[in-house]
């Protein structure tokens, strides 16, 4: 977690959107979960895909999950991507993670991935959550998002 | 009331720099009406559509004020196909004997970026570099190689042999053949997936003419009889492009469902098709389709691809025209591209590309965002 205490001691540091993860103090992914399919969502959403009822709470996810799938981003996006310069190839990749609720379906969060090597990458493997800086604004305000790294990794 | 194809129309793939989307929407249509040997004034009903090249009924002004009755299709990835299920059913209801479909486009270069709030995701997931559809085909066919126990060198044979079917038609945008080695060695844009598996964005257009069945031998000697055509959208738990989650609970792609239905309204079987077209937006999104649609089972496509089955001269031939690696893909027109190329196989009219042995039979298969699909069974 020192990434997240290093990114959450930066005066004027903000995440990249609201209503993503709790922040800065034990950071979690938020989601939603339907009180009557179970169906866990990420983000957070008013209404349920799956059985089309709108009774929805809000639950926290586990930071401990296994990577589902990856990829490497190998080229720098078009607008409205906005990482830092120069661009630099990272991972992306599903994550499979528990609802921290009783009655909540585990979910597949697609995410930012620390670790950009592909070897180092497996289905299957542990991953843990960590609040990552992203970039940085204008007025110097470092912005912060969500990634997962190989669990155990240096 | 059954329907034929009597005219086919194309303008080539690829870029055209200076010729918009319309113009190029105009020469197809042109092409079809010449070849089914019929004025602009006789269609009687008109659908068509771009994903960023203008509105298809704004063609009138150029082909002529008819008065007939033109519809805009807006519908993504299956915009061509949308436009030929409409234009076949309106000759199915009996209201019309006579009808055109249409795509075109014309895309800037390099890969699509996608708008997130236009599909209902936040800012946060493109200003993150989440939201690329390059990135959702790696991640969807490396899952799928893990899933079934398939190589990656798989994904190179792929490209290699729309390169080798592109060289042969005149049509297409990239005509250079490439070797698997070179595809294998060319930078890597989103594992496992190299630059020459994807197909690029590109222009062209492809305009059809229907006909009801009993009128058909009017216009053409070689009339193609289009046996079905359907459109599904995604069910919960399908794994699509632009998904900030998903559900573990997994679902087929909206592919198998068009597919079943397709052929069961044809009365005939993935095993009776002689030749088939199917989305190739990469290289492994032939290999999972060739499963979703049918034509082959989960795991099954390394033996085929390397024993030949899917060339041209294999038993069951596979983007013969190169498919959108090879041609690119005009969203618009990728669907009809692949309908004209049946037409021309069926008709036995595909010169250095056609499959040997008169086949009978053919199959359409279209994928895109946000969980579409569209299939067509054609036969002579």
């Amino acid at each position: 977690m020192s990434d997240v205490a290093q990114a959450s001691k930066v005066a004027g540091a903000r995440p990249v959107a609201d209503g993503l993860f709790t922040w800065p103090d034990n950071p979690k992914l938020l989601a939603s979960s339907c009180n009557s399919c179970g169906t866990t969502t990420f983000p957070t959403q008013s209404s349920c895909p799956r059985c089309t009822g709108s009774d929805m709470r809000e639950v926290t996810l586990a930071t401990r999950g296994r990577l589902w799938t990856w990829t490497i981003q190998g080229f720098e996006p078009k607008p409205p991507y906005a990482g830092p310069a120069p661009f630099e190839p990272y991972g992306v990749g599903y994550v499979e993670l528990a609802a921290d609720a009783d009655g909540a379906s585990p979910v597949l969060v697609e995410s930012r991935l620390s670790e950009s090597t592909p070897e180092r990458l497996v289905i299957g493997a542990e991953m843990d959550l960590e609040i990552v800086p992203f970039r940085t604004d204008d007025d110097g305000t470092e912005i912060v998002t969500f990634s997962f790294r190989p669990a155990g990794g240096a | 009331m059954d329907v034929a194809i009597v005219g086919i129309g194309m303008h080539p793939f690829g870029r055209h720099p200076g010729v918009s989307g319309l113009e190029q929407g105009a020469y197809a249509v042109r092409q079809a009406l010449a070849d089914a040997g019929i004025g602009w004034s006789e269609v009687e009903c008109a659908f068509g559509g771009s994903a960023s090249a203008g509105n298809a009924d704004s063609l009138v002004s150029n082909l002529g004020l008819t008065g007939v009755p033109f519809v805009n299709v807006y519908n993504g990835c299956a915009t061509g196909g949308s436009a030929l299920a409409m234009a076949d059913r309106a000759i199915r209801s009996g209201d019309y004997d006579l009808t055109l479909a249409l795509g075109f486009d014309k895309h800037a270069r390099g890969a699509f970026n996608a708008n997130p709030e236009s599909a209902g995701i936040g800012r946060w997931y493109g200003e993150t570099g989440l939201m690329l559809t390059t990135q959702f085909f790696g991640m969807k066919i490396q899952r799928y190689l893990h899933d079934h126990g398939l190589p990656a060198d798989i994904l190179a044979k792929v490209a290699a042999k729309a390169f080798r079917n592109g060289s042969l038609n005149e049509n297409a945008w990239r005509r250079k053949p490439l070797s698997e080695e070179e595809i294998l060695a060319a930078p890597m844009l989103s594992n496992p997936l190299t630059q020459y598996m994807f197909c690029n964005p590109g222009e062209g257009a492809v305009a059809l003419i229907l006909a009801s069945a009993d009128k058909a031998t009017r216009y053409t000697s070689h009339p193609v009889y289009l046996k079905s055509v359907s459109f599904k959208t995604r069910r919960f738990g399908s794994f699509e492009v632009f998904s900030p989650w998903l559900s573990p609970e997994r679902a087929p792609g909206p592919t198998v469902e068009a597919a079943a239905a397709a052929f069961e309204a044809a009365g005939i079987g993935p095993e009776d098709i002689d030749v088939a077209q199917i989305q190739d937006t990469e290289s492994g999104a032939e290999i999972m389709h060739m499963a979703e649609t049918g034509l082959c089972k989960d795991g099954d496509q390394e033996a085929l691809l390397r024993s030949g089955a899917t060339e041209i001269g294999g038993k069951m031939p596979i983007n013969t025209d190169g498919g959108c690696l090879a041609n690119g893909e005009p969203i618009g027109a990728s669907g009809l591209r692949q309908v004209y190329e049946n037409v021309l196989q069926l008709r036995g009219a595909a010169g250095a590309r056609q499959v040997p042995g008169q086949p009978k039979t053919a199959f359409t298969h279209v994928y895109g965002a946000p969980g579409i699909s569209a299939c067509t069974v054609m036969s002579v």
